[in-house]
């Protein structure tokens, strides 16, 4: 193996000189004492290698010793990342002692003595390749396919494949024979690169499927699908992190990541403290049995801050090859472009806007497309839905990252400031907001069994009311209440009966917090009826008064579960009070 | 200040206004140093070229300078001595009392692991109710105010301080004028508090970027009392607007391609590992917790400015203060302000009805803000509008203003109270049970 000697310092990029090959990306080990220090080579000019170290480089001197490994970042893959806690480098969080994380402490991810009841699937004889299922393991319920390791080329038959029976992840679970009838021994681990997109699958169709969040404001009003890609840009105060848990809390997947990415580590300690006690709507089995989280919160180096989301997206890619349907939530997307400003500053490249890389939107779009739906190799479906968050600097939207962004992610719910200082949660502007999908035909052809075929033209009314309403709320700010006919302030009540009841949603509250499909349904027919009927009012004032009690009503059935004796007996109400003042059709 | 073994180095071979350069071996990346006695660190080492930044400026020093290295990066002796004591930006007594004994901590130390974090839970009573009604504080967490230079942030932080019961107050100033260094000194003094409290200290006086030493030093006493003597810690940094200038000067005379309003890229990144030194420990590690309150001055109110921009995405909230021209008094702001913390205990550790009301109760100060605009604007009021300018008077008078000093259960009944005397029930649009055991009969 390669070896070399440190010649310069600073920050973390250190300068090696070498005395053989080495590759971009290559992983390395620096030396400060009997310490370790994991770094990654980023550049190589003539024998100086550069590499951004993983640690802090406090005391490290020139001439201390680097021994390189021959491989780039690599995550390690196998039956038991389940409800684990790890850093942006996989390193078992748990597994670490001490209150203070030590540098150069590094584990293997995976619990080596834990067996795990497998059985086959191939048979002797079969010819398989690269992710094609050996056998399963059980892992919380979800079935852990043991596959032929992505690095494999070409094709292998099936020499011997192990009995139903309990195993640990190291033992020989399969023997493969390849085209030169060279045999290799299949454990239940394998290890992928982290910046390799895993590319073991058929085809990657658009995504067509509604991924169901218990969001009204994103599943009725601008819906995410399975394999989709979206983003959250937002200022900060806006509710940008309580929404990306409501959403990893409640999301039909049936394995969510979150990438805490250079984010608060007291946000990444309220999951691991929340996700153990909370069931999943779904299964009604506890949160954590589903959830890997790759915590790498702020304070914590910045350059695996970076490797971060590229662990997090390899896990979620190798979940995928199973036939499972995986959910990653990044937080936040800039903190990561921002370590990558941080190590392009230090090497002293030609800066693009803002200090960034010149390249950062091609990273940014590369990274986005591992996203996906796919067909696997032998017909089955598996998905990547990828939602990232963007902390736009000073919450302009003009910035680098966000328009990186903008270009890949194919749903956009815009956090905004003025919605969150009225504490109109989520605060997702339901204008500025969209999704691509509803465009597609093959959404919309799903939607239609799924629901109905009214539904996206309902969905598509209730947000001309929306429309419709803010540009009369424009106008009554110019003219005044009393400079507008009355008619005026009804169609702009019918849009704050869809914002209260509809859009806005308490993420505190036990019941309103979760909204299934068929309640989204049943409140969005009601509230569309009250809005596409006229009513009898002769001054605006009335009409105020009036709207609020509906509003209120309809709120109060938020609150209540759904078709209980109260939610009915408030619809009862409710429907007195539309008959009030409702003109027959 | 060489000891015996230490080689001495007198070639240097590049100066500016921040660094000097000399050849030398064998040194550490982080390594204190001493240029003719002034206290200096490595920053930047290539080949046996090893550039050093002197923390006093660079004045004066000659060519032919004497450099000692310390072997060591910045520390801080830690012991229950610190108690009661003034430092500089080194961690020496400005007091005129003798150095303090202890355990020898280098500053700036590692992280700690976020699953060994517990989450907080703790409230923290300040008897302000722009805080504890809207924005209640709990330990663990970081928060800064976000002011303008012009206002009384100092005197509002040190009355949190000293109201919060916490077992030390660590002062971290920060480019604090002599005034508001005396002011500290005097507040915590007469109020007999004295023995709670560390400082460190650097003045408009000293040279600014000394002040680059200031948060680590106050966090590493700050930890060895949460860690080591399992307290309840309340550190209070002022003014951090003045650190991240102090960062911005270092990293340009390093020749750092700048990004947003000429500050460094790492900004991000160097603030969060000073925030994120705020924790709550659980109680299987003696239950310590460090608590942050910061203070940002804005320029000219623009929180979109790198600094409070980038503190805002790290903080567990921020507070503003508004001096409210109805009551004429100082309030905090109930519709920036934010405590991302407060769901943690509000209506956990308070009484239940107490997130609703808050909210409730902000929406109508919102509604009130609306009804202002339309009347400045000419147009008629409603009968709404009238109430909801009532209810925002009151509600600043009774509850907001900072000289307000009563508890939580007090805040929601004067509240309820409020509700009951200007609106229907159906206006304030709180869960019908809590309307139902609340609302005034």
């Amino acid at each position: 193996m390669t070896t070399g000697k440190v010649k310069g310092i600073i920050a973390n990029l250190v300068t090696v000189a070498v005395d053989g090959p080495v590759a971009q990306n290559e992983i390395c080990y620096i030396f400060v004492n009997e310490t370790r220090l994991m770094a990654e080579v980023i550049k190589v000019i003539g024998a100086n290698v550069y590499a951004q170290v993983f640690e802090s480089t406090r005391g490290l001197k020139v001439g201390d010793k680097v021994e390189f490994t021959g491989h780039m970042l690599e995550v390690t893959l196998g039956p038991g990342l389940l409800s684990r806690n790890y850093d942006g480098l996989q390193n078992d969080l748990d597994k670490l002692t001490g209150v203070f994380l030590k540098r150069g402490e590094y584990n293997f991810p995976l619990d080596e003595k834990k067996k795990w009841a497998f059985t086959p699937i191939a048979k002797v004889g079969d010819k398989v390749e690269a992710a094609a299922w050996l056998g399963e393991v059980d892992e919380n319920h979800q079935p852990h396919k043991i596959m032929v390791p992505f690095v494999f080329e070409g094709t292998y038959t099936v020499k011997s494949i192990a009995k139903a029976g309990e195993y640990t992840i190291h033992e020989v679970m399969a023997v493969l024979t390849d085209a030169d009838g060279v045999d290799h021994e299949v454990t239940m681990v394998q290890k992928w690169p982290v910046k390799k997109a895993i590319l073991a699958y058929r085809e990657k169709p658009r995504p067509f499927k509604l991924l169901e969040t218990g969001v009204r404001t994103i599943d009725t009003a601008n819906p995410l699908c399975e394999g989709g890609t979206g983003f959250i840009p937002g200022p900060f105060g806006t509710g940008k992190t309580v929404l990306q848990h409501a959403i990893s809390k409640q999301a039909e997947a049936d394995i969510v990541i979150i990438a805490a990415c250079g984010e608060r580590a007291n946000e990444v300690v309220e999951t691991f403290t929340e996700f153990p006690e909370l069931e999943d709507p779904h299964t009604g089995r506890k949160l954590m049995e589903r959830t890997i989280i790759i915590a790498n919160t702020s304070n914590m180096p910045v350059a695996s801050r970076e490797a971060s989301v590229y662990t997090s997206m390899t896990i979620a890619e190798y979940y995928r090859s199973m036939g499972l349907r995986v959910l990653l939530m990044a937080d936040s997307t800039s903190r990561w472009a921002q370590a990558l400003r941080e190590m392009s500053n230090r090497l002293e490249e030609l800066p693009g806007q803002d200090a960034f890389p010149m390249d950062l939107s091609a990273i940014i779009g590369a990274f986005y497309a591992r996203a996906g739906y796919v067909y696997l190799n032998n017909g089955a479906t598996g998905s990547v839905t990828f939602l990232g968050t963007v902390s736009p600097a000073g919450g302009n939207l003009k910035e680098p990252v966000t328009e990186g962004t903008k270009k890949v992610a194919r749903c956009f719910y815009a956090l905004e400031q003025a919605r969150a200082d009225r504490k109109r949660y989520p605060a997702v502007n339901p204008i500025d907001s969209y999704s691509k999908y509803v465009e597609y035909p093959e959404f919309e052809a799903y939607i239609a069994e799924l629901i109905d075929k009214e539904w996206l033209p309902m969905v598509n009314d209730m947000k001309t009311y929306l429309q419709r309403g803010k540009e009369i709320q424009e106008q009554i700010n110019i003219l005044g209440d009393d400079g507008v006919p009355v008619d005026y302030h009804e169609e702009f009540w019918k849009s704050e009966v869809i914002d209260f009841v509809i859009l806005q949603q308490d993420a505190f509250d036990k019941i309103d917090a979760v909204c299934p499909l068929e309640r989204q349904q049943y409140m969005l027919r009601l509230v569309m009826d009250i809005c596409r009927h006229d009513y009898n009012f002769d001054i605006f004032t009335d009409v105020i008064d009036y709207f609020k009690r509906v509003i209120n009503l309809c709120k109060q059935m938020n609150y209540c579960e759904f078709h209980s004796p109260e939610f009915e007996d408030y619809r009862k109400k409710l429907d007195e009070l539309l008959a009030e003042k409702q003109l027959k059709k | 200040m060489a000891k015996a073994f230490q080689k001495i180095y007198t070639q240097i071979t590049a100066i500016t206004k921040a660094t000097c350069s000399l050849k030398a071996e064998g040194v550490g990346n982080d390594e204190l140093a001493t240029v003719n006695g002034k206290l200096a660190q490595v920053v930047k080492i290539i080949g046996d070229e090893v550039t050093l930044q002197v923390f006093q400026g660079t004045e004066g020093i000659p060519t032919n300078a004497e450099v000692v290295f310390l072997g060591k990066a910045p520390s801080l002796k830690v012991s229950d001595q610190l108690a009661g004591r003034f430092f500089n930006a080194y961690g020496e007594p400005i007091d005129g009392g003798p150095a303090v004994e202890g355990k020898e901590i280098e500053i700036g130390g590692p992280s700690v692991n976020p699953v060994r974090r517990k989450q907080p839970s703790e409230l923290i009573a300040t008897g302000i109710a722009g805080i504890d009604l809207n924005n209640t504080l709990v330990s663990g967490q970081k928060i800064p105010f976000f002011a303008d230079p012009d206002q009384p942030y100092n005197q509002v932080m040190a009355n949190v301080a000293l109201r919060a019961e916490a077992d030390k107050i660590i002062l971290g100033g920060m480019g604090l004028t002599n005034d508001d260094y005396l002011y500290f000194k005097n507040v915590f003094s007469n109020a007999g508090v004295l023995d709670h409290i560390v400082s460190f200290v650097n003045t408009t006086e000293n040279p600014p970027v000394e002040r680059l030493l200031i948060p680590d030093m106050a966090l590493t006493a700050a930890e060895y009392f949460a860690v080591e003597k399992h307290e309840k810690v309340l550190v209070l940094l002022t003014d951090m607007t003045l650190y991240a200038d102090a960062l911005a000067i270092v990293s340009n005379r390093m020749d750092q391609i700048p990004s947003k309003d000429s500050m460094p890229g790492s900004l991000y990144s160097d603030l969060a590992k000073i925030y994120e030194k705020a924790v709550q420990f659980p109680e299987e590690i003696g239950g310590g917790s460090i608590t942050i309150i910061a203070v940002t001055t804005l320029s000219g109110g623009d929180i979109t400015h790198a600094i409070p921009d980038n503190t805002g995405y790290i903080t567990e909230g921020q507070l503003y203060l508004r001096r409210d021209s109805e009551i004429g008094k100082v309030i905090v702001d109930p519709f920036r302000s934010l405590s991302r913390l407060k769901q943690l205990v509000a209506g956990k550790k308070t009484r239940e009805d107490h997130p609703q009301v808050m909210n409730a109760a902000v929406r109508l100060y919102a509604d009130a803000a609306n009804a202002k605009t339309k009347k400045e604007n000419g147009f008629d009021l409603t009968d709404y509008d009238i109430r909801c300018l009532d209810f925002a008077r009151d509600y600043s008078r009774e509850i907001l203003a900072i000289d307000v000093n009563i508890n939580t259960v007090q805040m929601l009944d004067v509240a309820w109270s409020l509700f009951g005397k200007y609106f229907k029930p159906e206006e304030v649009n709180i869960k019908a049970a809590l309307v139902e055991k609340y609302w005034p009969k």
